[in-house]
């Protein structure tokens, strides 16, 4: 198998298994599959393993390691971070099998579009990488194996709430990537809000670093937590992780406000403001109940998205999950719906680090069982059961923080929907109300929201609701498939695209009689 | 608004069958007629066809002929009759610009060019040291290029979604998610449709059912060869405007008589008002497969790239495929069909259905309501596939 | 008022931002050398001009374009700082 690591242009990496994707999920695919034979190339947007739950400072500058550091040479205890030796655990194996030549890592590298392969070349998968960061030419154009486990994680899932579009508004994923890796503030004086556990880390992470966190905003009522969750001992980790949050949360004297939501953001070219109000039973803002404080930094978070790109693009089944997300259909071993690919992580369900590290690592045993490699069955079993016991914690969890039906509600008509094509509510209302745009595909083409640089990826669920919102239905496959739906994976200069032509420009006919009208 | 799932007329003067840009001309034009007309799509507004193309409103690539009358028609009502709502689906009357590589396509070009002239089209022959007045960012190696101002673009779905609602305001009802299933007959006559959720009544029945019309037709037992030919389009970032008008190498006016199966890829290359640059009309006969393919998106880009090299460092944030309906002989389906009276067609517009909407929908509300269509419907009528009927090939021919 | 989630000292990176001489701790992104600069925002929306900076932190967004080295449209979040680095806000020159 050819590697990256050698000087010179790469070439294109082949492996029996590629895994997109080095967070929880695909560093314990990629051991799994490794350690049982199979030839792993790894694909990574990021530049050190980790992903997004374990990114940590630039290993080469922080302690002026090689290129290739010991995993005993990381940090200790880096800033914010979670598992830390869980990760550093996984790390030894993973880098004592890209020593061995059993795993290629191909970090820094997006996959902007996957294709079969097969005829004269071996059946299996072509992905097409770009850099992350351009230029960075030791990222090879393409990566080619039998077979692929995509672990692509996710992202903060927004709702549009009055003055989002300030600097200093940040998901709270963002607010943690610039802790966690860069060990940068992002602001002084911050309230936290969306809903869910993770807000906990991110606030306690900033009154950590120094910051004034004048409260965690959760728009439900969670003091049945622990009911609701059927009982912690179910995922005990998960359990003392979020104990451990509230303890510093205490510690800093953050409060945390339940049924809570913030309603508006202020400010003139940056975050001045914000605008908080209680939630009543009915899920509406109690009147009165409306405060305001000066801030700098506002934290949010709805749950996450999954990235589901390339589950869509190889043609794999989906389904709504029970927080709304669209995610992959997968068996019990983890093989989606297409022969070959198997998908682990948030994109089978959004559920934490620990279930995905149970998730990867059965997709990589599936993985090396399907293509003939010795297997214990009796690990599989311990892992399918972990994995069930996760997915009745998070679907809990998800039943416990639910989107507010009535977040439309705060929105001003002014308010905008989609970042990027800075499209508003009341054109999306509009477009829905009298122009038929009563579903995400038909309101992205009316009104551009969905339509810009990140094609959907921070406004699709909002929009997908509120074009839902008058048929006062739920969210289905039809409405989310559409927002996940890419055909280029990420953004792609069109010169690198040309230059993939197998005819060069030239050459394309231009015959030009006028044609033949006996000929048509 | 649109209604969704069932139609609460159940009796139409018309019933059009597709609320894509093509029934909606249709339904806007027959209710402005003082037609009751109903609306249904088993889809969304314009979720099939028409959603998927470019908003191409092109004389530059039309040579006399049957097809070149219905497009200096449809120019007409979009500069006339639907003027004052232009600004609602971003109506521009860019020009468009079509260049030759070499001496010898630009004199091909010039020869087609006078020929379009004869037949009533502005062309205006552009000099190779005059091109970067038109487009400054145009390759310098481009030989010259012939500039056509009645060129336009118009944004398809809003085009749609606007008629529909003009439509709405002139009494039509639209229904979407709402599948035909079925014609009402009687004896040879159809005198309505059957959906999932009940039927409607109506003197006269519209298949505006673009790529799919085929498969409409033959509810009523009549065969329509109207096939999918796939095109893919680019897009770029938001941009300045870099790119003027629509511009695209003369192999496109080949490409879109083109009787290939292989791949047909030209480039075409516009701005719009989002700041976007499309790059588009790819065209090849694949069925109705979606899978995105690498080598077209490919020499869409190479093609774009030749043509506007600073494109080269411009982000493509999306593509799409469409499927054009296209007959064999290329001509759209316009009109009653004899062997299923009071089955009306108005499809098979191939890449042209967004830009020969209007002008489709103006004959047809003209022949519905017993006026002589300004345009002659013979050449498009819908029983000259049959092995009996004259192929309208021979009548083309004979009309040179 | 630079802000620092660890106010570790150590080497710096310099870089400009529109001429202005700045710097950054190695391996830093842009953008989080930026947020420790007190720089909010560094790119104006086509249609509200409307002023942006980071949003989503990791890639996903676009929000925090900027042009680095004279190559427009860099995600401000993912790039690393180098050393003598040119950060531009503005319209990038290529397209104008």
């Amino acid at each position: 198998m050819s590697t990256t690591e050698t000087a010179g242009p790469p070439r294109t990496p082949h492996g029996d298994l590629a895994v997109v994707g080095a967070g929880p999920a695909g560093l314990a695919a990629a051991v799994a599959a490794a350690e049982r034979g199979l030839a792993v190339v790894v694909v990574d947007a990021g530049t050190q393993p980790g992903g997004q739950y374990w990114r940590h400072p630039d290993e080469q500058a922080e302690a002026g390691l090689g290129p290739h550091a010991d995993a005993e040479e990381l940090p200790a205890h880096p800033v914010g971070q979670h598992d830390w030796q869980v990760y550093v655990r996984l790390r030894e194996r993973f880098d004592a099998l890209r020593s061995a030549g059993a795993i290629a890592h191909v970090p820094g590298a997006q996959v902007w579009f996957v294709e079969r392969t097969g005829g004269a070349e071996r059946e299996g998968w072509r992905l097409r990488t770009s850099p992350t960061v351009e230029p960075d030419d030791r990222v090879p154009a393409e990566v080619t194996a039998t077979a692929l486990v995509l672990c692509p994680g996710g992202y903060d899932r927004q709702l549009p709430v009055a003055g989002w579009d300030l600097p200093g508004v940040m998901a709270a994923g963002g607010v943690q990537a610039l802790l966690k890796g860069h060990g940068s503030l992002a602001g002084r004086r911050a309230v936290v809000a969306g809903t869910g556990p993770f807000l906990l880390p991110v606030a306690a992470g900033l009154a950590e670093a120094g910051a004034e966190v004048l409260g965690v905003c959760e728009a439900n009522a969670v003091t049945g937590w622990a009911r609701q969750l059927g009982g912690a001992a179910q995922s005990p980790r998960k359990g003392l992780d979020a104990v451990g949050y509230v303890r510093t949360m205490l510690a800093h004297r953050i409060p945390y406000r339940q049924r809570t939501v913030v309603t508006a953001i202020g400010g003139r070219d940056q975050v001045e403001s914000v605008t908080t109000a209680r939630l009543g039973r009915d899920g509406t803002v109690v009147p009165g109940s409306e405060r305001t404080a000066a801030v700098d930094l506002v934290a949010l978070g709805w749950g996450f998205t999954p990235s589901l790109e390339l589950v869509t693009a190889v043609g794999a089944d989906t389904r709504v999950d029970v927080d709304d997300s669209l995610v992959a259909v997968v068996d019990d071993d983890q093989r989606s719906t297409v022969p070959g690919v198997y998908v682990a992580g948030e994109a089978t369900g959004v559920g934490g680090a620990a279930l995905a590290l149970l998730e990867g690592e059965l997709a990589g045993l599936a993985a090396a069982a399907d293509l003939g490699r010795d297997t214990s069955p009796i690990g599989s079993r311990r892992l399918r059961g972990g994995i069930r016991r996760g997915r009745a914690f998070a679907r809990a969890m998800h039943r416990a923080h639910p989107v507010p039906a009535t977040w439309t509600s705060w929105l001003t008509p002014e308010t905008l929907v989609c970042r990027c094509e800075e499209v508003d509510v009341a054109t999306v209302r509009r477009a829905r109300d009298e122009l038929g745009g009563g579903d995400f595909r038909t309101a992205k083409l009316l009104t551009r929201t969905g339509m810009g640089w990140c094609q959907g990826r921070v406004c699709g669920f909002a929009t997908a609701l509120l074009a839902a919102e008058d048929a006062g239905r739920g969210l289905t496959v039809e409405d989310l498939r559409p927002t996940s739906k890419r055909t280029l994976g990420t953004p792609l200069s069109l010169g690198r695209l040309a230059d993939l032509a197998e005819v060069p420009a030239g050459q394309i006919p231009l015959d030009l009689e006028p044609s033949d009208p006996a000929d048509r | 608004m649109t209604v969704v799932g069932r139609s609460v007329l159940r009796t139409a003067d018309v019933v059009v069958v597709g609320a894509g840009a093509v029934g909606a001309a249709c339904a806007y034009f027959a209710a402005r007629a003082g037609l009751r007309v109903v609306v249904l799509d088993r889809g969304p507004v314009a979720g099939g066809t028409s959603s998927a193309g470019e908003g191409n409103l092109l004389l530059s690539d039309k040579e006399p002929g049957p097809e070149l009358d219905l497009a200096l028609l449809s120019s007409r009502v979009w500069t006339t009759d639907l003027a004052e709502h232009g600004h609602h689906w971003e109506y521009e009357a860019k020009g468009g610009l079509v260049v030759g590589d070499d001496a010898a396509g630009q004199a091909a070009l010039e020869a087609f060019a006078v020929h379009q002239r004869a037949a009533g089209i502005e062309a205006v022959v552009v000099a190779h040291d005059d091109l970067p007045a038109y487009e400054p960012h145009l390759n310098r190696d481009v030989a010259g290029g012939v500039f056509y101002a009645q060129d336009a673009q118009v944004q398809p779905m809003l085009l749609t979604a606007h008629l529909l609602r003009l439509a709405r305001g002139l009494g039509a009802q639209v229904v979407t998610g709402s599948e035909v299933t079925g014609f009402l007959r009687d004896g040879e006559r159809v005198t309505g449709v059957r959906t999932r959720t009940g039927q409607v009544s109506a003197d006269a029945v519209i298949n505006a059912s673009g790529t799919w019309s085929g498969e409409v037709a033959r509810l009523a037992g009549v065969d329509l060869p109207v096939l999918p030919r796939r095109g893919f389009v680019l897009v770029t970032q938001p941009l300045p405007p870099l790119v003027r008008h629509k511009v695209y190498g003369a192999g496109y006016v080949a490409d879109v008589a083109s009787s290939d199966e292989a791949l047909q890829t030209s480039p075409v290359v516009e701005g719009t008002p989002s700041g976007t640059i499309l790059v588009g009309a790819s065209r090849e006969r694949v069925g109705f497969d979606r899978t995105p393919s690498l080598p077209v998106l490919a020499r869409l880009a190479a093609a774009a790239a030749a043509l506007f090299p600073v494109l080269r460092d411009a982000s493509l944030i999306r593509a799409y495929a469409g499927f054009r309906p296209y007959c064999p002989d290329h001509l759209p389906v316009l009109g009653p069909d004899p062997r299923a009276p009071g089955l009306w067609h108005a499809c098979g517009h191939e890449g042209a259905g967004i830009g020969l909407s209007v002008g489709t929908g103006h004959l047809l509300a003209q022949a519905l309501t017993g006026v002589t269509p300004e345009v002659d419907l013979h050449p498009f009528r819908p029983e000259r596939f049959e092995p009996t009927g004259t192929p309208a090939t021979e009548e083309l021919a004979g009309a040179h | 008022m630079p802000t620092d989630g660890r106010g570790a000292p150590g080497p710096r990176v310099p870089f400009t931002l529109d001429g202005r001489p700045l710097s950054a701790r190695p391996g830093q992104s842009v953008g989080a050398a930026l947020t420790d600069a007190g720089v909010r925002s560094w790119r104006t929306t086509r249609r509200r001009e409307k002023p942006r900076g980071l949003f989503c932190g990791i890639g996903v967004c676009f929000d925090c374009l900027i042009e680095v080295d004279g190559r427009p449209d860099q995600r401000a979040c993912l790039t690393p700082v180098q050393p003598g680095m040119r950060l531009r806000t503005g319209a990038p020159e290529e397209w104008t």
